[in-house]
């Protein structure tokens, strides 16, 4: 098997963007060619949860950590039904994997989801290269897929831009389903899936809910008709800019006054409520150990974010919106990004980062206690 | 919220001298905390007693106490200077013991000082086993998971039985309880060995018990290195994954950072589990390091322990990821959080994050066996390696085999040549984890073994196994290719394949195939280290090598010196060179040059990130060096590299960089192949008209008898080209010169054997000099205290010397002079002289910094490793005078009568080893340098200097009790006095029948005692070695007697190594003592700071 996989190894696979910069390399899953918004995540383990966190559709990922696929692939930790990265990009590829609950390998995994990937490329040069430039389109392209440079340029220039897709309802769940609570259920929540990963859910259930997963497309009354005592609006993919129709629907439950709690792409969704603004971030935070800072403990976080968006909001200041005043609630302390906002008069509450890890550190899950309090009190 | 304003001064413990476990990470970690806190505006007091560190600078601590590191001493220091703090957590165990011996005696609390940075309750926790069993509990009901290895007490066989039931079947370990050392605990496989091992482990218990614990030998095991602070935020800094699975001590194991082959699921288990352990135990505000068991089969975690502490391993973290944790636990301790602190590499971004790597960072230890032929190889969990390298790459084939060269060991590397040898055979060598373990899995690996297989002997993990098959089908390409086409040669560089790796395979040489590989234009580029994977731009150059596309050398404009550093610690090549360098670095930087480092040696200063302007992180090959200068020489003007500050490693290189073009300053290659060479030195000797001891070589025993013939027995005989005297013997007849020559298989037409004679009664003098080519400054005179043959690194020295007078002074002088000139040194050199009679004789000449420079400059307050660099590099010594970098006047030939006077002594690693039945091993000194580290005692009288010394290094003199006196007939008359005062101050004295009977004629009172030779007596009276096992002789005196009795005098000395019982072997050192013994009598040691000496120096000298 060994040999085999090396001689895979050696297709030869291009990476273009569409600023022009090429580098080279060799195949890796499937062979053939793929487009999308190249960004780097620097998370050091958690690749299978990176490649099957629907938030990354439609954008080729860079692994900064040169050795992928060590692990292999199991049937516990994906965070949803499949890869959804358009392309990855990887230095050093396991050639076997070794892990007590692996079953297959990446390798393996990737080309059976037809996932085109290249390895062998300067990654940190690539990442580098994103880090000054910004995070912009580009095409992997291998074996029969490869011609000449200014051919492949000329396709990736045609790919579409990361800005203005709307792309929920591509990757959320077409049907309602319900996640049963672990234990005693104590609350309901209706989860607005926008490209929710399988934590989430998972995270409240332990925590005694029992959460109704919706269609990105569920209004109002279809929140309501589950009789919830919270909702949530998840993360997802695209630009939080053309998320209008969950916009609306939050607005819904922000004037009910039902507790409220988003995570990423739902705190974007939060912020449009509230009537600020999102931006898209120059290469965005796609990482497992950045530090937020939860501004009404002073405490410092390790967290898990996948965003190239974000909230424009004022840091040091509350702000009057619709539904009572409003604060930014977690910053990120290496750039000052709105992390987190919170209602003071209303119990609503989102972040920007991923409290429910997967990957990432286990640090931020005291927000789903959080949130539990807020149904709690509303009860009370 | 800032630091704090209620502390206005620190006392910061280090860690003394280097032993096995304990190195210069210390000098590191405690450095970069005296830096930190002499910033933030607090007067830092530091003790440490080791001369050869960095954080001993006098510029480093506002007031630096090179004094023992005892509770006594300490205490001495707090009551003169009043700290309001004591930071005890950077000077690894001697800090944090004498720390809780400070707070448990009351010393802390009488004086007002207060522990920061740790509270003994959290120390007690973390270091205690039962309280951190009751710790992993807890965490456990927090967590869901983390356990301590499950364990079983019995009191009978039938106990024993039933608990390898309970257990879950076997292996288990038996550990009887309360015996010294570990005695009697073993691994049972079976229920034969279950019987013998726990039998005896009952009988040898006090209290007829023995603890079974479960095996978890084989598992995988992990380390995280967390930091918290006063706020409780935490962070991982690192986590580790050993090569080696559990079974090994951490300190002897291939280590690889990050950890490798963990899901995120499983590593955020132990993150979870660790965090929890840090706030459990309590840690305030710091670092500590947890280390993890982890069964491959199923994922149990065992959390095996925690240091709360900085560590070798926190050192190593922060080489590995750019995260400095002692910097940040010594601002952590005086008041601030992880937020407010910012990453020095990124400045932008806060310290309250976890680094992320993008490259492979792979520990390899070094250990020293060779010199200890009796010690048992076997790694066990008792750390054995007194050294390591760390290898960064982009990927862990290139780390790996980076790591392993830059051991600089023979065989360390991979061999893909010759025949591989049995597979069977390999694998089973491969079961016992020794040094080169790892070879013996390629071996078999080449033989044919599969990955199952080597696996299932070796339970190393099946991805590193793979990782070594990667590496073996690299080879075998590289052997099978027609030609080496660019992307061949360029895939294997990206393995970490050295060109002289694959000139071996290829049958070229590595000239040859570095030329076609620069033809093919394939060289390395060398990447950052920046915390963050180029999340952020970084601004402290810290570079690797990599076989990768893009570079981050930038352009500069300032000319470069490039220093090279001296690798990996191993006996003989230790910390002193380390501190060359960094002097070289600072003074250098100071005159306006950008200094580059190159080392591989995590634990050091110089590969701290802020020492240089350019910290290259590179083996020290000459491949390597001359990409490193290539790269360089790409980005601005290099005015020279540096050759002689880091020892041999870099002097070895000194040659062949100058034939490839490379800017060697200093002093020229040829000059130190004339100090080197035996033939070429003559020349210089009789040029100058000075003596050395008559010797010859030999290839055969008798050539060798008639040199020895020729010039009379005793002779020292060693193979030539070796270091550190290895191999080297005395030799007192011809039956043991036969046997000499008949052991010694390394012995050829090339390699000859070196017989000299040897001097028996001579004084050793070592100099250390600087010389321009016009002015010699003498930088220091040290006599040795023990006596001849035995190896200088091993031995006690004074300085300035206590009985030379200035005729001494001056020949020495004369022949430093003399040998500096006509060997053509540039710099800094050091010579070996022994006086024998009324003649001088020159031993050796090294042409570099010596290990004794650090010594030498604190004891004359003269920094001669700056003075030196700045030589290499054109100065004069007389400019150096003019700018105060040197004394005006005078040198360290002439000090002042008064001036306060240093005894170095050598630390031995006795304790350490074992032969494989347990029993210590042979502590007998000789030619051959076996010390890993040395203290210094200074004050301003010889004996208080001395008993500083023995305190430093041993544990203090005795002022009472029972002397035993056993000496040679030559000294009988001069120990008289000094016996007579041991009498006076109270002590018992004992004595062999020779010296008793002298001692009476006297008019001293002496129990006769009998000789080791002489055996137990009819009724059972015990010899001297006897009752030194027993604990019933203080302090002994023991000169050597020559031929016979210098057997049993070691055999002496042995017993008092086991037992720590202060030895002295000259009478010289017996007069030292008796005048310490009597200033420790009088309560009359005090403390002065090298500050103080140094102003006392100054003025004196004008």
């Amino acid at each position: 098997m060994t040999t085999s996989t090396r001689g895979a190894h050696r297709t030869p696979a291009v990476l273009v963007l569409e600023d022009g910069r090429i580098f080279r390399g060799r195949a890796y899953g499937a062979v053939g060619a793929t487009f999308g918004e190249a960004v780097f995540s620097t998370g050091m383990t958690g690749y299978q949860e990176t490649l099957t966190d629907p938030s990354y559709h439609r954008q080729v990922v860079v692994m900064t950590a040169p050795h992928i696929g060590n692990t292999g692939i199991n049937d516990e930790d994906m965070e949803s039904r499949k890869i959804w990265v358009s392309g990855y990009v990887v230095r050093d590829p396991a050639r076997v994997p070794s892990n007590w609950r692996s079953t297959r390998s990446l390798d393996q995994e990737l080309a059976a989801q037809g996932v085109v990937g290249i390895s062998g490329v300067d990654t940190r040069a690539l990442t580098r290269h994103l880090r000054e430039r910004g995070a912009m389109r580009v095409g992997v392209f291998s074996g029969d897929a490869i011609q000449d440079d200014a051919a492949l340029l000329a396709r990736v220039q045609k790919a579409p831009e990361m800005t203005g897709a709307d792309l929920s309802a591509e990757v959320a769940t077409t049907e309602a389903y319900v996640v049963p609570a672990v234990g005693e259920k104590k609350f309901t929540v209706a989860a607005v899936d926008l490209g929710i990963k399988g934590m989430t859910p998972h995270r409240m259930a332990e925590r005694g809910i029992e959460v109704h997963v919706l269609p990105a497309t569920a209004g109002v009354e279809d929140v309501y008709a589950v009789n919830p005592d919270g909702v949530f609006f998840s993360n997802g993919p695209g630009d939080p800019a053309t998320a209008d129709h969950p916009v609306s629907v939050m607005r819904g439950v922000l004037e009910r006054g039902t507790p409220l709690f988003g995570i990423c792409f739902g705190n974007q969704i939060l912020g449009r409520a509230l009537g600020f603004g999102t931006f898209k971030l120059k290469y965005g935070h796609r990482g497992i150990n950045q530090p937020v800072q939860d501004r009404t403990t002073g405490k410092v976080e390790v967290t898990a974010h996948n965003h190239g968006f974000a909230v424009d909001a004022p840091l040091d200041q509350v702000s009057d919106t619709p539904y009572g005043r409003a604060e930014v609630s977690h910053v990120c302390l290496n750039d000052n990004v709105v992390e987190g906002l919170q209602l003071l008069d209303r119990p609503a509450f989102s972040v920007q980062y991923h409290p429910e890890a997967a990957a990432g550190p286990h640090d931020a899950a005291y927000l789903f206690d959080r949130f539990v309090n807020l149904m709690e009190g509303q009860r009370a | 919220m800032p630091k704090r304003t209620d502390i206005q001064s620190v006392l910061v413990i280090g860690s003394g001298p280097i032993v096995i476990g304990q190195a210069a990470e210390f000098d590191y970690s405690g450095t970069q905390a005296c830096r930190v806190l002499k910033a933030e505006g607090l007067r830092v007091v530091l003790v440490n007693s080791n001369p050869a560190t960095i954080m001993t600078d006098p510029e480093i601590a506002d007031a630096t106490y090179v004094e023992p590191i005892t509770p006594e001493f300490v205490e001495k220091i707090i009551a003169k200077e009043r700290p309001d703090a004591l930071l005890p957590t950077l000077g690894g165990q001697t800090a944090l013991n004498t720390a809780i011996s400070l707070h448990g005696n009351g010393v802390l609390d009488k004086y007002g000082v207060e522990l920061i940075g740790a509270n003994v309750e959290a120390i007690n926790k973390g270091e205690d086993r039962d309280l951190f069993k009751e710790v992993v509990e807890e965490v456990r009901k927090k967590t869901g998971h983390g356990e301590s290895a499950r364990s079983y007490i019995c009191h009978s066989m039938d106990d024993v039985l039933r608990g390898v039931e309970e257990l879950g079947g076997y292996p288990v370990v038996v550990r009887p309880s309360f015996t010294m050392g570990g005695a009697g605990s073993g691994f049972a496989h079976d229920e034969e060995e279950l019987r013998r091992i726990a039998g005896q482990g009952l009988t040898l218990s006090p209290t007829t018990e023995v603890l079974l614990e479960e095996s978890i030998l084989g598992w995988k095991e992990y380390e995280l290195e967390l930091m918290r602070d006063k706020n409780d935020n935490v962070v991982v800094v690192c986590s580790i994954e050993n090569f080696d699975p559990m079974g090994v001590h951490t300190g002897d194991s291939i280590t690889v950072a990050p950890a490798m082959t963990l899901t995120d699921r499983e590593y955020q288990v132990l993150r979870d589990v660790g965090i929890a352990i840090i706030r459990e135990v309590g840690v305030d505000t710091g670092g500590c390091n947890i280390q993890f068991a982890v069964d491959p089969a199923d994922g149990r975690v065992i959390v095996i322990e925690m240091n709360p502490r900085v560590s070798r391993s926190s050192a190593l973290a922060s080489k590995a990821t750019g995260f400095p944790i002692a910097k940040i636990a010594a601002k952590l301790a005086v008041g601030y959080t992880l937020d407010e602190i910012p990453n020095d590499i990124t400045r932008e971004t806060p310290a309250s994050f976890e680094p992320t790597l993008d490259y492979v960072v792979v520990k390899a230890p070094r250990f020293a066996f060779e010199k200890f032929p009796s010690a048992d190889s076997t790694l066990t969990t008792t750390m054995k390696s007194v050294g390591e390298a760390m290898a960064i790459g982009r990927n862990f084939t290139e780390a790996f085999q980076k790591a392993l060269r830059s051991l600089e060991k023979k065989g360390s590397q991979f061999t893909f040549v010759g025949a591989a040898g049995d597979k069977v055979e390999l694998l089973k060598d491969a079961v016992r984890p020794t040094d080169g373990r790892v070879n013996a899995v390629m071996q078999a690996i080449r033989a044919g073994a599969t990955p199952e297989e080597v696996f299932a002997y070796t339970k190393i993990d099946p991805w590193f196994v793979d990782q070594l098959f990667l590496i073996k089908e690299t080879a075998d390409e590289l052997a099978a290719a027609p030609e080496l086409t660019a992307e061949l040669l360029a895939e294997a560089k990206r393995h970490g394949f050295s060109d002289q790796q694959i000139g071996e395979i290829r049958g070229l040489r590595e000239d040859v195939v570095r030329e076609v590989r620069h033809a093919l234009g394939i060289r390395p580029v060398y990447k950052t280290v920046d915390t963050c994977a180029a999340e952020f731009a970084a601004r402290t150059p810290y570079f690797y090598s990599s076989y990768d596309e893009e570079s981050e050398v930038a352009p500069r404009e300032k000319p470069a010196v490039i220093i090279l550093g001296s690798g990996p610690n191993r006996i003989g090549q230790g910390i002193e060179f380390d501190y060359s360098c960094v002097h070289a670095s600072f003074a250098l930087s100071d005159a306006g040059y950008e200094t580059v480092m190159v080392n591989c040696n995590p634990e050091t200063v110089s590969t701290d990130y802020d020492t240089s302007d350019r910290l290259y992180f590179e083996p020290l090959t000459l491949e390597d060096v001359l990409e490193i200068v290539h790269a360089e020489q790409q980005a601005g003007p290099v005015a020279g590299v540096v050759v002689q500050l880091g020892g041999q490693t870099p002097l070895g290189l000194s040659q062949a960089l100058k034939d490839n073009g490379v800017p060697v300053v200093g002093t020229p290659p040829e000059a130190i192949h004339a100090a080197e060479d035996r033939g070429a030195f003559g020349q210089v000797l009789a040029q100058a008209g000075l003596p050395a001891p008559k010797h010859g070589t030999a290839t055969t025993f008798a050539e060798a008898k008639s040199i020895a013939d020729e010039i009379g027995y005793p002779v020292l005989v060693r193979p030539s080209y070796v270091l550190g005297g290895r191999g080297m013997e005395i030799v007192y007849d011809e039956t043991r010169l036969e046997a000499y020559i008949e052991e010694s298989t390394e012995i050829s037409a090339s390699r000859p054997v070196l017989v000299d004679r040897f001097l028996d009664d001579a004084i050793e003098i070592d100099v250390d000099a600087l010389y321009d080519g016009e002015e010699l400054y003498l930088g220091g005179v040290m006599e040795h205290i023990e006596e001849a043959g035995i190896h200088s690194g091993d031995s006690a020295c004074a300085l300035p010397p206590i009985t030379l007078g200035g005729f001494d002074i001056k020949r020495l002088r004369a022949s430093t002079e003399g040998i500096a000139k006509g060997v053509g040194v540039r710099g800094l050199i050091n010579i070996q002289f022994a006086l024998a009679g009324d003649i001088l004789y020159v031993l050796e000449a090294n042409p570099r910094a010596s290990r004794t420079v650090p010594f030498t400059s604190k004891a004359t307050a003269v920094p001669l490793a700056k003075a030196a660099a700045r030589i290499s590099l054109g100065a004069t010594v007389a400019e150096l005078r003019a700018e105060g970098l040197l004394p005006a006047r005078g040198d360290g030939g002439d000090l002042p009568l008064d001036a306060p006077i240093s005894v170095k002594e050598a630390v031995m690693p006795w304790s350490r080893f074992r032969d494989v039945h347990g029993r210590g091993v042979d502590t007998v000194l000789g030619p051959e340098m076996r010390s890993t580290g040395e203290v210094m005692g200074i004050d301003s009288l010889f004996g208080t200097a001395y008993a500083k010394s023995q305190a430093g290094a041993y544990g203090p003199l005795p002022t009472k009790g029972r002397a035993f006196i056993s000496v040679a007939n030559r000294d009988k008359r001069s120990m008289i006095f000094p016996a007579r005062e041991l009498v006076a101050h109270g002590f018992e004295l004992m004595a062999t029948s020779g010296t008793a009977e002298v001692l009476r004629r006297n008019g001293i009172n002496a129990t006769v005692v009998r000789k080791q030779s002489e055996g137990t007596g009819p009724n059972g009276e015990k010899t001297v070695v006897q009752l030194i096992h027993d604990g019933e002789v203080d302090l002994i005196v023991n000169t050597p007697y020559g031929t016979g009795g210098r057997l049993d005098g070691y055999d002496i000395r042995t017993a008092a190594v086991a037992r720590s019982v202060p030895c002295l072997t000259t009478v010289q050192a017996l007069a030292a003592a008796v005048q310490g013994i009597d200033a420790l009598g009088r309560g009359e040691v005090g403390v002065r700071s090298l500050q103080e000496h140094a102003e006392f120096l100054t003025a004196a000298r004008d």
